[in-house]
């Protein structure tokens, strides 16, 4: 049976490690805040200006100073700090996030990235997620397998406009979580979703990809 | 001494305005947005400006405003979803825009007020966004050449101000606004509070004085893009 939302973001919270800092896209991503296993610690960056964001407010905590990159209103931890735009992508560009997990309209096989835009129809921008997967440590992305047409998402070459170019370390889609094999340059097939059979992947993936020893038949 | 404060936003912008002028405003969403500046330079009926900000408002609040009354004819920003009169200009080729990754807009804004012309950077690198643009390798990776942004006039939002210009800014309003209010040429604060000088820590001075030109107190709206909330 393939993962709902919520079963792709638990399998996603898996590659969470305690000290982490990490940043989350907007839309599924978020929902791996909740699968933070007890005990671990784990900060969340807003790449609008936040280190230790907690959760959202209460209503009578709201604050509209205090907002995500998803323009939602929510709480900082204690130990959480507040900076510029400007620091906040130098820790991105910088390499000291360890972990962003993000969404996709397209992904390569050999791991470039598209999910900003669609030509000829009306560009909302990139916002922050070419400085994300062009800077953090380790990208993970999370999606369905195929597009609502279904159509494949993991295909040879990105047909769309691209975010970043072989910056995509690890897929987890409703099928299956797929790991970048740095020496091939190719996805490598590591789990299977319940229930789910590596032909069943296989029929809607167009990339070439690897499939592990654990995956073949 | 030269006095920064003025009493009024519309008072805050005399003689800073010509048409035609690229103006920096502050803000992520609407949250830190200099929310009476804009809509003084609104008012002011100032057009053709060129804004770089992160995001265009929304159609009824912040540089939605200016977009409405067709004041902007350029906007240079990472992301404008949030806004219906924007994507109808946008589709009937009306406005003019640049998109620029969120923090290579950051940086440009930073490197343009600290006399840095251009810098380096792996974002957007095999993108749309390097097109026509220098690249060079530096230990085996590429970079592409963006370049420092230099404001006629920038337009920030902070916290406190004491009178000779230092800023502190709160929580998650801070944003874009310490770059941009270094940047511009002329910059002009908007805040909700302005102390006696000696009044703020000079160990928390988020924007030290030299950068801010003038400075209005008001009363801030703080509109909420998302209220989210928690039982």
């Amino acid at each position: 049976m393939p993962l709902d939302r919520n079963g792709i973001a638990k399998r996603a919270a898996q590659e969470l490690q305690d000290g982490f800092y990490v940043n989350l896209g907007i839309g599924m991503p978020t929902l791996v805040a909740n699968y933070v296993p007890d005990g671990m610690e784990v900060w969340l960056q807003s790449e609008n200006g936040l280190l230790g964001m907690g959760e959202f407010p209460t209503d009578d905590a709201v604050d509209a100073d205090l907002i995500n990159a998803g323009k939602q209103t929510v709480t900082a931890v204690p130990g959480a700090s507040y900076f510029s735009s400007a620091d906040s992508f130098a820790m991105i560009r910088g390499g000291h996030i360890d972990l962003a997990i993000l969404g996709a309209m397209e992904i390569s096989q050999e791991g470039d990235i598209a999910n900003w835009m669609i030509p000829g129809k009306m560009i909302k921008g990139m916002g922050g997620a070419m400085d994300l997967v062009a800077g953090v440590n380790k990208v993970v992305v999370i999606m369905d397998h195929v597009t609502r047409k279904g159509d494949p998402k993991l295909i040879p070459t990105c047909t769309l406009p691209l975010t970043g170019l072989r910056c995509i370390n690890m897929i987890i889609t409703d099928l299956c979580v797929m790991e970048m094999n740095e020496e091939k340059r190719r996805f490598e097939i590591i789990e299977l979703a319940p229930d789910v059979t590596i032909d069943e992947v296989l029929e809607k993936t167009t990339a070439e990809v690897l499939v592990s020893a654990a995956c073949q038949h | 001494m030269a006095n920064k404060i003025f009493q009024s936003p519309t008072e805050a912008l005399e003689g800073l305005l010509t048409n035609d002028m690229m103006v920096a405003v502050g803000g992520f969403g609407l949250c830190g947005i200099p929310e009476k500046l804009i809509i003084a330079l609104r008012d002011s009926g100032v057009t053709g400006l060129t804004c770089v900000s992160n995001n265009a408002g929304v159609d009824e609040w912040g540089l939605g405003l200016l977009l409405q009354t067709k004041q902007i004819k350029r906007m240079l920003s990472s992301y404008v979803g949030e806004n219906a009169e924007f994507e109808r200009q946008f589709m009937a080729k009306e406005l003019d825009i640049e998109f620029c990754p969120q923090g290579t807009l950051a940086e440009r804004l930073r490197a343009g007020g600290a006399g840095i012309p251009g810098f380096y950077t792996k974002t957007g690198v095999g993108t749309i966004v390097a097109d026509g643009k220098e690249t060079r390798d530096f230990d085996g990776d590429t970079y592409v050449l963006e370049r420092g942004i230099i404001t006629d006039l920038s337009l920030v939002k902070a916290w406190k101000a004491d009178e000779s210009g230092n800023l502190v800014f709160r929580k998650t309003a801070r944003n874009f606004n310490p770059m941009i209010a270094t940047c511009g040429k002329m910059t002009v604060a908007e805040v909700e509070e302005v102390v006696p000088m000696g009044d703020l820590d000079p160990e928390s001075i988020d924007t030290p004085g030299v950068y801010v030109d003038r400075i209005v107190v008001t009363t801030s709206e703080k509109r909420i893009e998302q209220r989210t909330v928690t039982a």
